[in-house]
């Protein structure tokens, strides 16, 4: 029969979430201050919102409750920013999928590097954990 | 008697359904990811499973931010491709085996595992590429598919721990199903990955392979790794690992490995693949 895990107390798990550099882990924090955000980029699935989307980004964005802030991140494509304000990457994906972008390019612009110089990353190997794990520990 | 008579891990990236559907998965770059997953669809023609129970997270498409199960089955009987912002996937509908679903939500919701029960849902990238990786492009899927969705995106998500012991739940369901089936069960997602932020491309050949090994062996402290592990070793979407639990824990504790893969990179992810027997 199963065994149980050892309970761990959320304010320390959650501290540990923190702890990972460059990482924007999406707790409920996170998931309920960009609640709207990402809902609205779930709307574009549907392709009549893309069509609405496209012809005017702001008109469509005023129709839902999201910060100025937002809004602007949103409308320059600024995802370190959108994952600070609360955006999820599964959802913000329906964004750069409208925009006929690669996943992966999208991503990138997230690093220091430009598309071409994380897609040679990604070939040599991808980015190397060491040093990349913790904050606090640096290794 | 219903019987488990596969696991199988697989990664699910979405380019890998691209590469299918564009007809791409013989060059330069997806040529080496395929040709790993060769032996193992010539395995399934021979196998012919009956039913596959699918374990795989929704990508925001089923569910948006509104609710979010922790694990989730599908009871329907049809499911469609979705609409992930650039129109479906050109691919059939995924049947479902309504009565065997039923039968594991409610034999799970006995064995102290609370489901939530989707009727009605579009099936994203996690579900279909597996699919595409195993069967390749038939007009039908060989099978029927008992969708099990994890939440592996909003934290906490279950603990290893608590996937194993679901798998564990999910072979005692169908063992006393009483219908004659050869079911299999897939864990997907992974392997190291991270699409966000500055510490995206983040990947780890020794550790996704450390993980493999786990998985082989009649040890299961594999069940035991922390979240913060997998966040710190794989990045933060390599957290999608504890889904292979799920099935690794529905084999018993002895298993035979009958093909095993791994390539990097495709697209920010390292692909892993993994057959294991149940080993009585």
């Amino acid at each position: 029969m199963s065994e149980a895990t050892p309970k761990q107390n959320i304010h320390e798990y959650l501290a540990e979430l923190d702890d990972i550099p460059g990482t924007r882990i999406y707790t409920a924090a996170r998931a309920r201050k960009g609640y709207w955000i990402n809902q609205f980029a779930m709307s574009l699935m549907k392709a009549e919102n893309r069509a609405r989307f496209k012809a005017d980004e702001r008109a469509y964005l005023d129709e839902w409750n999201i910060s100025e802030a937002a809004k602007q991140a949103l409308m320059a494509r600024d995802y370190n920013t959108l994952l600070d304000l609360g955006g999820n990457v599964y959802f913000l994906s329906k964004l750069f999928s409208s925009d006929g972008i690669p996943f992966a390019e999208a991503v990138s612009t997230m690093t220091d590097m430009t598309w071409p110089e994380y897609r040679q990353m990604m070939l040599d190997g991808g980015r190397s954990p060491q040093g990349n794990r913790s904050i606090k520990g640096g290794y | 008697m219903a019987k488990i008579t596969a696991g199988v891990g697989s990664s699910h990236v979405p380019l890998l359904g691209v590469a299918v559907d564009q007809g791409k998965s013989r060059d330069d770059y997806f040529g080496p990811i395929f040709a790993g997953y060769d032996w193992t669809r010539e395995w399934e023609k021979q196998q012919k499973p009956d039913v596959v129970i699918l374990v795989y997270n929704d990508h925001a498409s089923a569910f948006d931010a509104n609710i979010i199960p922790t694990f989730a089955i599908g009871c329907g009987e049809r499911y469609k491709s979705a609409d992930e912002g650039w129109g479906p996937r050109p691919v059939p509908d995924v049947e479902g085996h309504a009565d065997l679903a039923w039968h594991i939500a409610q034999s799970l919701i006995l064995d102290d595992f609370d489901m939530t029960i989707i009727n009605e849902m579009d099936v994203d990238h996690g579900l279909t590429v597996p699919l595409s990786m195993m069967f390749g492009q038939p007009e039908a899927w060989p099978c029927k598919v008992v969708p099990l969705a994890v939440n592996v995106v909003t934290y906490p998500v279950p603990s290893g721990n608590r996937c194993w012991a679901l798998g564990e739940a999910i072979a005692r369901a169908v063992e006393s199903f009483p219908e004659d089936l050869n079911v299999q069960i897939w864990g997907t997602g992974g392997m190291s990955h991270q699409l966000q932020g500055p510490r995206a491309g983040l990947l780890n050949r020794e550790w996704d392979n450390k993980f493999l090994d786990m998985l082989e062996s009649d040890d299961d402290a594999v069940r035991f790794i922390p979240h913060i592990e997998y966040l710190r070793e794989t990045g933060s979407e390599g957290i999608e690992m504890v889904m292979w639990l799920i099935m690794r824990g529905a084999l018993g504790q002895k298993v035979k490995r009958l093909n095993r893969h791994y390539h990097i990179p495709c697209s920010n992810t390292a692909i892993g693949h993994i057959v294991l027997e149940p080993v009585d």
